[in-house]
């Protein structure tokens, strides 16, 4: 059977809005897997493409199985990372509702096709279920592939939660399709962590999805022949001569990157802001993404019973950075600790960069290759940069 | 609908460029292959004219022919990868998609399936057109997953047995023994049995050929593309040479491809009783239409 052929749940389309912030939630106690694969259930989804990359996560299973509950259109597994990315890259000149994840090597494997994507305008949603990438392997997750991410243009969300998960997901596709971004947004979280782990998770009911995709509704006309203006060499290498070559690239990045510092303001229209921002007065910050946000989180809780000048920070948005926010945020701070789950320490770079004086930045504590990251080693930076003593056990 | 589309209103016609105009009147938009085909290339508007390939490159002659033989090109798509291949394609008056390397059956199974579910009542024709490095090297896996998967589009590999545009370098298409860069002491494998791969992964009809009679080539790319509407994954593997780096003079090039007929590119025709089908019921129905257009004219 024809995926056209088969039959449609009936469900009640809303607007993002709506659903986001409006209709009425019930809470489940559900994997961040689970989150993930509830968002694109409630996205209305036209596409996915799979490939099995587990165990990160069973986010392309559940797809799989939403897909078979009648969820999703159309859904099958492809050969292999390069093929799943490219098959995303050609199902969206068709003009449809995309999604697929990944992880770790998955992405790297895949990153050719992802990283052409924006160019493409390819207004795609990308799960990144974090994984070690590096030797010696390991399945555990790590968030090192985020760092060859940050580079291609693509808006990137860090879900802190399994709430997260499914928030920011449902946000990702309203992101991408905005006319002024048309560019695809992954939203990461940390394997097994998040991804394996229970949480609660406040969700609106199954039988409420977003609108439908619209094609037209596109800054560069679907290849379907449909759709007006027609544009016969949509992508096409410009061939006329190298200086022309030079020109049009440079000219068509630097909009990328336009779109990409315009979906800041759906960050704070869906997502409440870039960052959150708690103890704004006071002295030493811990600043943190992802899961790394939780552990911060928890330091920061510990260190209010302390009666510590502290304060938190969690970046929701890496891509656009908010280069500004963090600044404010930071202004006063003497000192920003900032734990990281990969061992270069990409955030920590960003937000060094980020601010006027960047001596101020404490790097780490960091672990990898799937090691948790106590609470602990975060209270003791806390100390150090307080000229406290603290008696480290771990 | 979009046939209506690129067509331009009465009165804005003489603002628009002459070669817009000239070709959606001339040209095949909308057309029979007898009223616009192959056999009136250079009399009509073509839907590609000027490539910047080789002078006397049988590649190009070969992608023209792609064109002027498509059974709608106003509903087709045509995806290619790197290559001297996709100079002109990207510069025909059909749609084309220039994805990564090698990725174009990749792209296209997203695409068609895609195009299936946006439109179940039309025929969007996709087709991929690629070198053989593209099509049985670096997109290999693509290629034959896209076959193994079934997906409905047609793959025209255009085999020049080299590495034409990156400058001559062996591809798992060259032949055995063949002297080429990066095979200095003559290449050590065997050209790659393309169609006997296709006709394993689930290629439900495939044509192995040397180009050399315009209207015998036009009728397989027309089967091969009425068959992947219809039934599944379709394949063309042309003998399209690359004068430059096998050293063919241009006043040789047909010569070569007639060579080449009686050896590597002798004519293979594969299809399953269900191609069959189709091909025997769409040529009945354009014979009928051609009859009946006959009579009205008498
Ligand atoms: S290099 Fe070879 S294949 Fe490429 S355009 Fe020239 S003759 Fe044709």
């Amino acid at each position: 059977m024809d995926a056209s052929q088969r039959p449609q749940l009936d469900k009640k389309k809303a607007d993002i809005n709506y659903i986001l912030k409006e209709a009425p939630r019930e809470q489940h106690f559900i994997t961040g897997a689970q989150a993930m694969a509830e968002a694109v259930k409630r996205a209305n989804v036209d596409m996915a493409i799979a490939y099995p990359i587990t165990p990160q996560s069973e986010v392309m299973h559940l797809v799989g199985d939403i897909y078979a509950q009648g969820h999703i259109k159309e859904y099958y597994r492809a050969e292999e990372e390069l093929g799943t990315m490219s098959a995303i890259a050609g199902a969206a000149r068709a003009g449809v509702r995309l999604f697929t994840a990944t992880s770790g090597p998955g992405l790297l494997r895949g990153l050719e096709a992802i990283v052409s994507w924006s160019g493409h305008r390819v207004p795609a949603v990308l799960g990144i279920l974090t994984r070690v990438v590096n030797a010696p392997l390991s399945i555990q997750p790590d968030n090192i592939e985020m760092a060859y991410m940050m580079h291609c243009g693509a808006v990137m969300l860090h879900a802190e939660n399994q709430q997260d998960t499914f928030d920011y997901t449902l946000a990702a596709f309203a992101i991408t399709e905005k006319v002024d971004v048309y560019i695809p947004v992954a939203v990461a979280t940390e394997g097994f962590f998040v991804t394996h782990a229970k949480g609660y998770v406040d969700m609106t009911a199954d039988d409420i999805c977003l609108n439908d995709f619209d094609p037209v509704a596109a800054p560069v006309p679907a290849m379907d022949n449909e759709t007006p203006p027609a544009r016969i060499q949509r992508d096409a290498p410009v061939q006329k001569s190298n200086f022309m070559s030079y020109l049009i690239h440079s000219v068509w990045q630097q909009e990328i990157w336009d779109s990409n510092k315009r979906a800041m303001k759906y960050i704070y229209e869906y997502l409440g802001g870039p960052i959150e921002v708690q103890n704004p007065e006071a002295d030493v910050f811990v600043l943190g993404s992802g899961c790394a946000a939780a552990q911060c989180r928890e330091a920061h809780r510990y260190a209010q019973e302390d009666g510590l000048s502290v304060g938190f920070v969690k970046v929701k948005a890496i891509r656009p950075f908010p280069t500004q926010e963090i600044r404010d945020a930071l202004k006063n701070a003497k000192a920003v600790i900032v734990p990281e789950h990969n061992i270069i320490g990409w955030l920590c770079k960003e937000v060094k960069a980020a601010i006027p004086n960047g001596g101020i930045v404490v790097e780490g504590p960091r672990v990898y290759g799937g090691m948790t990251l106590p609470v602990e080693l975060i209270m003791k930076e806390i100390h150090t940069a307080l000229g406290l003593e603290y008696d480290l056990k771990l | 609908m979009s046939l209506k589309y690129i067509t331009p209103a009465e009165r804005f016609k003489k603002y628009l460029p002459k070669d817009y105009v000239e070709l959606v009147d001339y040209g095949p938009f909308g057309k029979t292959q007898d009223e616009a085909g192959p056999g009136n290339m250079g009399q009509f508007k073509e839907l590609m004219e000027e490539h910047p390939m080789c002078s006397g490159c049988w590649m190009a002659y070969y992608i023209r022919l792609i064109f002027a033989s498509l059974p709608q090109p106003e509903e087709t798509v045509t995806l290619g990868t790197a290559g001297c291949g996709r100079l002109a394609i990207s510069q025909a008056a059909v749609p084309f998609i220039y994805g990564n390397y090698g990725d174009q059956n990749a792209m296209a199974s997203g695409l068609t399936r895609a195009f299936r579910l946006r439109f179940p009542d039309k025929h969007k024709d996709v087709i991929t057109i690629a070198g053989d490095g593209g099509t049985m090297d670096i997109g290999f896996s693509m290629t034959m997953h896209s076959w193994i998967r079934g997906e409905k589009f047609t793959t025209i590999m255009l085999d020049n047995e080299v590495y034409g545009n990156t400058g001559g370098q062996e591809s798992g298409m060259s032949p055995k023994g063949a002297i080429l860069k990066m095979a200095p002491l003559g290449k050590k494998g065997e050209k790659m049995p393309a169609t006997d791969l296709a006709k394993a992964a689930g290629c439900v009809y495939t044509v192995r050929m040397s180009p050399t009679n315009i209207k015998k080539a036009a009728k397989i790319i027309r089967r091969a593309i009425f068959v992947a509407r219809e039934v599944g994954p379709t394949f063309i593997h042309a003998y399209t040479s690359c004068n430059i780096e096998y050293s063919i003079p241009t006043e040789d090039v047909f010569a070569d491809a007639k060579e080449k007929e009686k050896t590597r590119f002798q004519f293979e025709e594969y299809m399953t009783d269900e191609a069959k089908a189709v091909i025997e019921r769409v040529e009945a129905e354009e014979k009928a239409a051609k009859r009946a257009k006959k009579a009205e004219v008498v």
